[in-house]
């Protein structure tokens, strides 16, 4: 099996080879130094698991002929990272992976830097939100936990999450709008954080990404309420008993009428050529293919869309103005 | 409990295979390079390595990975005591007493001590993860914000408390401390802080760039000062140091035990390997009988950190196991890994991977012994790096340091920065502040801020949580006992002496 891999390799290689002597040497562009994949977040999160994981599918099937080195940059919320992108203008070697922190960094903390300043590349797929309640608790449901929320004093129940003035506040601050009632939300450094404070019962739910306490409800130690998408989760793989992504309702059928999805997705240098732009999204397509890959987007039950060109930046073009939009009614813009 | 045996000789078993013991001693000498060069740290070398290993089983992969993970720890107490330059955190409190031994030519006695310190404090958390994993993880989930700040609080105050300084200089070196820790993201408002619109303090002051600045650039200039001699050079090298040290050892009993139960107990509950190693640091201090002489080159000051600073490390891989939680960036990494082999770490990670997470296990004391072989081995090797004279290796270490302050994040404003700290650290050697507060602020500043204000959200202000519950109450307890020891002790002997006139 290996011997035949390697003589299908190397046809394949012999196959290019002849190809690229065919055509005009300005054609395909290719990295010619180790790139550098920054990661604008800390190690062990979300992100930086992303970028690690495509890092690690990329040199298992050769898929560059340089290395992918990942940085994480996580300074002021993300900010260090963007702007090094941002300065980086006309180089190649450098690509970012994004999160929401992308809109919500610079309306948040003034620091200078938009998604326009950089070169969109692609979507590599959404993240979705979970309500999640510890499983000891006595709501089943989203709206048995609604109705615990309403029926309280203001500020009662409290809410943890990923940093401050991101996509688990704005969540949280849409939440309080849809039930009229104020929650304490309280800020951790990280998503597998606050699923063991949960767990701990030091607050009483979160808005976690699926990857990052779906090993808690596996355990039992968790329980997720609904999910903040316009339509259930595709995935039935068991997970506790009979239950799957697939059976979590989503919170607007539950009568809590929010929706949030977090980008994950590719960036580059302002002022790269379209040739280099193509290779990267043609390099993200072929790991789209691979079985890790594949395995990922399940295990974090993520929204697998992937999107590139025109189609992306008027993507990016309404989440940059729904971003404004929430965050302008939570209070969270610089300078107020 | 006895099922956890029959799985921990099956681990045996996967970890004792010849290809899997050659990964540990290749694992253990990288890790020991990476930990020699400040700044390049275990979580960035088991990072870097990491993609290499996705050819291997899971259980060789992390026997891999764990291994440089144990050789950094292994390799930090060198630079640590060699050159006062700790290359992570919770080696800073091994300088106090490490280096002034090794510049009063008693390098080899140093590094022996500090290595079997770290593999006694290693393996007997090992032990205790083997007989209690199952309870311990439930204990760790107890730890709310509040619990988080008051043991926090408890390893500043243990500090501040015994402190041969004057009070008034310990607080203002802790004070700078915190101030330079506050610079950056403020995490609970999301709102910047002290960065006046530079883009280069947008990440705070790192840690690692102000030890290597305080300790090794303000070592270096001192000694330049003294008239570039360095002291060391009268060393010794007696391949027989190693036995020599081991005869001694046994006499800090106490102190090892004091040590394990610090390291283990600050471990499981995510507070870390830093603050055990300067609590263990503070109460063998105040506890021992050769108290006095700490800080000039006590050895009973290289085993209390170190011990406690290992056993802190290697429990804290079972939350990270337990729980997902890392209790480090390195661990933050591993975990990263592990998700990568298709690895849930969580609370089905003992039920449904049972295989590995005692292979691993079973590695954790192969990887220490064969670990502890290779470093002994190494000692009278290292310790002669002192003979060589200071002229030629100071431009060495500044090199090395430069490149470690690069390395932290890829910024030569670090560089610059490290230069910075460096003058200040000598600036304040000579009007005689201590530099030990000053680091611990930094290292511990935000976390424990965080915690604090993370509790007072939750109580909605009010100052009783941290009053809250049996566990947060004793913490505290503790904590203002030994913030107020040098007052209680004052009062004690002015009350056994006002009786005797009278």
């Amino acid at each position: 099996m290996k011997h035949f891999q390697a003589l299908g390799l190397g046809a394949i290689t012999a196959l290019g080879m002849t190809a690229l002597s065919m055509l005009p040497a300005s054609a395909a562009w290719q990295p010619t130094k180790p790139v550098e994949f920054i990661v604008p977040a800390g190690t062990g999160g979300g992100a930086d698991q992303m970028a690690r994981t495509l890092q690690g599918i990329i040199a298992k099937h050769s898929l560059m002929s340089t290395q992918l080195v990942v940085i994480n940059k996580s300074g002021g919320a993300g900010g260090e990272g963007f702007l090094d992108v941002k300065s980086n203008k006309g180089n190649p070697h450098k690509i970012v992976i994004s999160l929401s922190n992308l809109f919500t960094t610079p309306l948040a903390t003034g620091i200078p830097f938009n998604w326009k300043d950089l070169t969109p590349v692609a979507m590599l797929a959404l993240d979705e939100f979970v309500l999640w309640v510890n499983a000891q608790s006595p709501y089943k449901t989203a709206q048995e936990y609604e109705a615990a929320i309403k029926a309280a004093p203001d500020g009662t129940f409290k809410m943890g999450g990923t940093g401050s003035k991101q996509e688990d506040q704005i969540i949280t601050v849409a939440v309080e709008k849809a039930l009229g009632k104020k929650m304490t939300y309280i800020p951790y450094k990280g998503g597998g954080e606050v699923a063991v404070q949960l767990v701990g019962g030091h607050i009483n739910s979160s808005v976690n990404n699926p990857i990052e306490a779906v090993s808690q409800w596996r355990g039992d130690k968790l329980r997720p309420l609904c999910v903040f998408d316009s339509k259930p989760l595709p995935y039935t793989d068991k997970i506790l008993g009979d239950q799957s992504w697939s059976s979590v309702p989503t919170c607007i059928s539950a009568g809590l009428n929010v929706e949030y999805l977090m980008l994950r997705g590719v960036f580059m240098p302002p002022g790269v050529t379209d040739e280099q732009v193509a290779y990267f999204v043609d390099l993200f397509k072929k790991v789209r293919e691979t079985p890790e890959w594949k395995q990922l987007m399940k295990d974090g039950a993520f929204n697998p869309t992937f999107m590139s060109g025109d189609e992306f930046k008027t993507w990016l073009d309404g989440a940059e103005k729904t971003h404004k939009g929430l965050m302008q009614e939570a209070g969270f813009i610089a300078g107020n | 409990m006895l099922e956890n045996f029959t799985y921990l000789y099956h681990g045996f078993g996967i970890a004792s295979d010849p290809f899997n013991i050659l990964l540990m001693a290749i694992g253990i000498l990288l890790g020991v390079i990476i930990g020699v060069l400040p700044g390049l740290g275990g979580a960035n070398g088991v990072a870097i390595l990491l993609p290499l290993t996705f050819s291997m089983s899971p259980t060789s992969a992390i026997i891999l990975l764990t291994c440089i993970y144990w050789g950094a720890l292994f390799g930090g107490a060198i630079t640590s005591v060699l050159f006062n330059i700790p290359g992570e955190p919770w080696s800073v409190a091994t300088t106090f007493d490490g280096h002034p031994m090794a510049r009063s030519g008693r390098a080899g006695e140093a590094l022996t001590a500090a290595f079997t310190s770290s593999f006694i404090g290693a393996f007997f958390a090992v032990v205790m993860i083997t007989l209690i994993a199952p309870l311990v993880a439930q204990f760790a989930l107890q730890f709310g914000p509040a619990e988080k700040f008051a043991v926090y609080f408890l390893a500043f105050a243990s500090f501040v408390g015994m402190s041969k300084e004057p009070p008034a200089k310990t607080i203002v070196s802790m004070m700078i401390g915190f101030a330079l820790a506050a610079v950056g993201l403020d995490m609970v408002t999301g709102q910047l802080r002290l960065t006046f619109g530079v883009t280069e303090l947008l990440n705070g002051f790192d840690f690692l760039i102000a030890v290597i600045g305080l300790f090794g650039i303000g070592e270096i200039l001192l000694t330049m000062e003294e008239g570039l001699e360095f002291r060391g050079k009268a060393a010794k090298i007696d391949p027989k140091v190693v036995w020599k040290t081991w005869k001694t050892l046994p006499k800090y009993w106490a102190t090892s035990l004091r040590s394990i139960v610090i390291g283990c107990w600050m471990g499981i509950t995510p507070a870390g390997a830093t603050p055990a190693s300067f609590m263990a640091y503070g109460i063998a201090k105040r506890v021992s009988k050769n108290g006095k002489n700490f800080g000039n080159g006590e050895i009973e000051g290289v085993v209390a950190p170190e011990t406690a600073a290992h056993a802190a490390g290697t429990a804290a891989m079972l939350p990270m196991l337990a729980l997902g939680v890392p209790g480090s960036p390195t661990a933050a990494v591993l975990l990263g890994g592990l998700l990568i082999w298709g690895l849930q770490p969580g609370p089905m990670l003992f039920v449904e991977q049972a295989e590995f997470v005692w292979g691993l296990i079973a590695s954790m004391y192969l990887g220490n012994i064969v670990g502890l072989i290779l470093v002994l081995t190494t000692v009278p090797l290292f310790a002669s790096i002192l003979r060589i004279p200071f002229s030629i290796i100071a431009p060495v270490i500044l090199v090395i340091c430069a490149i470690g302050a690069y390395t932290v994040n890829n910024n030569v404003f670090d560089v610059l920065m490290m230069m910075v700290f460096g003058v200040l650290g000598y600036l304040l050697k000579k009007t005689n502040y201590p530099l030990a507060p000053l680091v611990l602020a930094i290292v511990l500043g935000d976390s424990a801020e965080e915690a604090f204000r993370q509790s007072l959200l939750g109580s909605a202000g009010s100052i009783s949580v941290f009053w809250s519950n049996p566990l947060v109450s004793s913490i505290m307890g503790l904590g203002l006992l030994a913030g107020l020891w040098p007052l209680i002790g004052m009062l004690f002997n002015k009350l056994r002496a006002s009786p005797q006139p009278a």
